[in-house]
């Protein structure tokens, strides 16, 4: 079974500043999305306090709320349903430093005379712990991508390493911006998941350009854009099938991989649409415009090639004894 | 039909990887097994901070209990002893006294003593603050370990995180009962403390504050048992619970559970001293701020040993036992982060990634079989081997599964075939030119090596940044993803090229490329 028949050539090329274009668009969306609403963050990185409760049967949310409104200790609480009509979260934006007594006996004994449940779990974060688990957050993103920025100069060329960098600066701009549209609690699994998208995303980004710096050496054109071109329409049917395959196992975790897990595959589902989109729409063109000459790339390659055979020649002529 | 060396690795990392997850998979007695992290076993996280500048001020309480010590038996006068969270002050009265003062206060380890005439102000050198503030950890970490060892659970983790931070975690807790003695018996101070009562100034013990007391040299402490109750006590102590060397749970004439302590030679000298010096006083048992009895001293009580009883059940006393036994904590701790997580949630969870996880290889399995036909079926043992290395080599570092390591193997399903789209595409590629089948299998490695490479470590860089800089269930994640890749490596690349090398001459003489790689016969004429 074959996607795509390789008969010909794909213009990408050519539709590419309407890509771009969209592309603009969308990460503006997004900033606006994210300047408007800003990221909700979860307690992982603003402290505070959830708790977790189980109801045998359908959950008396009206109830909780009501009886726990009484109560002074959960002023400000938020009562949400979580993942099932039987269960409820209690989120907090208080924090206790006391070992001793505990939100989870508080919340049993407040909530006594609501029906039968359990409490299943309790997390407290402290604005201290939270503030440090911000600041590894932002430090994270900023060496993977450093890491990475650093990583694919040495291997390909500056020029890849910024296009690269532009895809992925794109790629988590509008997941982010879908996260703070879709009101979804920032924690350290959706952390995770960014980082993840970063490593994904690039991933694609370079098999194109690893067959677009085997086009500059190997096509019999010119051009950039008819290279570009060529690479992409050959990539496409690895890229959509990765991406596919990919999709499916997040999507299944999405549908059945439980609350908790919740957030973390929604930013990988829009990651991995956006990470597919932008290696094939995004990071070629910019490419393009930094002015990569593929004249100028064979020279050096070929430059390059050069020195190596003479270097060999000379630890051959060395090895036989004449100089 | 021949065997190569590549299959012979793949094959030897088939074997190990299965043997070693076995153990895992099957939940043997034997052998080392992947350990299920807390939110998927369920149990109690805890990180902890101390109050360091507590165990300062708690250091020099004791320096002043020293320096009372010695002019009681020295008879060296003294007035007015007070410590507070910085000094000691007191003033000595007789000028004679001051070269043999002087000694002794030379020999207290990390003092700085300022005097003009008899005014006497004794302080802590910075290092010796740093120092003691150090121990102060160190110790609350080596005393909440002690403390969890005899409480009889399961493999608890007592560590240090950073520089100040204690990280402690329970799996296996069971119940919210369970949970809260784990709590009190880790953040119990268990500081026991022998107290002279003021007997010129007792009866006032209800009106004084706490001002006025501080003046006279005294506190205020209310009473354990009956509320409201209270007493007024010198507030340089006699002794502390540093010089306790055992504490058993006993019972009294009324079958009441106490406590009887034993304290060491320098403990007991001076346990002797006082009570023959102070014989028809009442001495208070104190116990973290609370005074349990304050008897009536009748005699001298010689060879070290005490009691404390109070109103609590055998459970209670136990737990206080163990808290004296394992030392007192020179600091107070206090919550920064606390993750419970229920059994049942645990179990839960492990079903919801599980469905997950095999749903997603279903369809991944599935899919790869209808596009690349055999081709697919290779990539899929391949997978499958990924996934048997993946569990077996977290088994043998013992590494901990938490659920977003579940989600990072799920993910892994997904991404691990990568490889093997990537080396097949090139082959029908090779195959479309009208390569032979031979050159189409290695060249189509040859081209895709370089891609692999490049994509994966740069996923390995942002996986190692994330176990760098993540914290527990995500350190979890970052290993499994790393694994993953590292172990698709091996058997996307390895293991599949030696598995065609080895039906290279099936699959030439089939002239069938359909069949083999899913692509028409008809543009492929090999």
């Amino acid at each position: 079974m074959e996607f795509f028949k390789q008969t010909k050539t794909i213009n990408f090329m050519g539709k590419s500043k309407i890509a771009i274009a969209v592309s603009i668009v969308l990460v503006l969306i997004s900033w606006g999305i994210l300047a408007a609403k800003g990221l909700n963050y979860g307690i992982d990185f603003a402290g505070g306090t959830i708790v977790q409760v189980k109801y045998e049967g359908a959950a008396p949310i009206d109830t909780v709320r009501d009886t726990l409104a009484t109560n002074p200790l959960y002023e400000g609480a938020q009562i949400t349903e979580f993942g099932s009509p039987e269960e409820i979260i209690i989120r907090l934006k208080t924090s206790s430093k006391d070992v001793q007594s505990d939100m989870g006996d508080v919340t049993r004994e407040a909530l006594k005379g609501t029906g039968s449940f359990e409490v299943r779990r309790v997390d407290i974060v402290g604005p201290k712990v939270g503030g440090e688990l911000r600041e590894k957050g932002v430090m994270a993103m900023l060496l993977a991508i450093l890491g990475i920025l650093i990583y694919v100069a040495v291997r390909f060329e500056w020029r890849f390493a910024v296009a690269s960098i532009a895809a992925l600066i794109h790629d988590v701009s509008i997941a982010l911006g879908a996260i703070s549209l879709f009101a979804i609690d920032v924690n350290l699994d959706v952390l995770a998941a960014l980082l993840t998208l970063l490593g994904y995303s690039l991933n694609d980004t370079i098999i194109v350009f690893d067959r677009i710096r085997e086009g500059v050496t190997a096509s019999k054109s010119i051009e950039l854009a008819d290279v570009i071109n060529e690479s992409v329409t050959k990539t496409l049917s690895r890229t959509t099938l990765t991406s596919l395959t990919t999709f499916f196992v997040v999507l299944t975790l999405f549908m059945f991989g439980g609350e908790i897990i919740h957030a973390f595959a929604f930013t990988l589902l829009v990651g991995i649409i956006v990470g597919t989109y932008s290696s094939i729409f995004v990071a070629s063109p910019i490419l393009m415009w930094f002015g990569f000459n593929v004249g100028n790339y064979r020279t050096k390659l070929a430059e390059a090639a050069r020195r190596r055979a003479e270097k060999e020649k000379m630890r051959a002529m060395y090895e036989q004894g004449t100089v | 039909m021949k065997l190569n060396f590549r299959v012979l690795v793949f094959a030897a990392a088939i074997l190990f990887g299965v043997v070693f997850s076995i153990p895992s998979l099957l939940q043997t007695d034997k052998g080392t097994k992947i350990t299920l992290g807390l939110d998927l076993q369920g149990g109690l996280h805890m990180l902890l901070g101390v109050k360091t500048e507590e165990a300062v001020s708690s250091r020099l309480k004791a320096i002043a209990s020293g320096i009372n010590h010695f002019s009681e038996r020295e008879e060296v006068l003294i007035d007015g002893l007070t410590a507070d969270d910085e000094s000691v002050r007191f003033t000595l009265l007789d000028n004679d006294d001051a070269p043999a003062m002087d000694k002794m206060l030379a020999g207290i380890e990390g003092s700085k003593v300022v005097h003009d005439g008899e005014s006497y102000h004794v302080s802590l050198t910075p290092e010796a603050v740093l120092k003691t503030q150090k121990q102060a950890v160190d110790q609350a970490i080596e005393t909440i370990r002690n403390r969890l060892d005899q409480f009889g659970l399961a493999e608890p983790t007592v560590a240090r995180q950073g520089v100040d931070n204690i990280l402690v975690e329970l799996p296996g807790i069971k119940s919210a009962e369970e949970e809260q003695r784990a709590r009190e018996l880790i953040s119990r101070a268990a500081k026991l403390e022998l107290m002279a009562v003021d007997e010129e100034r007792k009866m006032r013990a209800y009106t004084m504050t706490s001002a006025e007391a501080a003046r006279f040299g005294d506190v205020v402490l209310p009473d354990a048992e009956k509320a409201g109750g209270k007493y007024l006590v010198r507030e340089i102590p006699i002794l502390d619970g540093s010089m306790l060397t055992d504490a058993q749970v006993a019972f009294n004439q009324n079958n009441q559970p106490v406590i009887n302590f034993s304290l060491n030679s320098e403990g007991a000298q001076i346990f002797g001293d006082f009570t023959g010096k102070n014989v028809g006083n009442h001495l208070a048992i104190v116990l973290d701020g609370q005074v349990y009895s304050a008897p009536v001293i009748n005699e001298r009580i010689g060879g070290g040993h005490g009691q404390i009883s109070g109103n609590y059940t055998v459970e209670q006393a136990q737990d206080l036992a163990i808290a004296l036994r394992s030392g007192a904590l020179l600091a107070p701790i206090f919550m920064l982060e606390k993750r419970s997580v229920g059994p049942s949630l645990g179990a839960d969870s492990i079903q919801a990634s599980l469905i997950a996880l095999i749903g997603g290889f279903v369809l991944v399995f599935a899919f790869m079989i209808v596009y690349y036909k055999m081709a697919g079926i290779i990539a899929n043992i391949a997978l499958v081997a990924n996934l048997f290395l993946i569990i077996a080599v977290m088994a043998m570092f013992g590494a901990t599964l938490t659920l977003p390591g579940m989600a990072g193997i799920v993910l892994t399903v997904g991404m691990a075939v990568d490889a093997n789209v990537i080396i097949s595409e090139r082959i029908r590629e090779l195959l479309y030119q009208g390569v032979s089948i031979h050159k189409a299998i290695e060249e189509g490695y040859a081209n895709a090596m370089r891609a692999i490479l490049d994509a994966n470590i740069t996923t390995l860089i942002a996986a190692i940044v994330l176990y760098v800089y993540g914290t527990g269930a995500i350190k979890g994640f970052a290993i499994t993803i790393s694994i993953g890749i590292l172990a698709s490596m091996l058997t996307a690349i390895l293991g599949t090229h030696g598995i065609y090398e080895m039906l290279e001459s099936r699959i030439a003489k089939s002239k069938n490329v359909s069949f083999w790689f899913g692509v028409s016969n008809k543009k492929a004429a090999a």
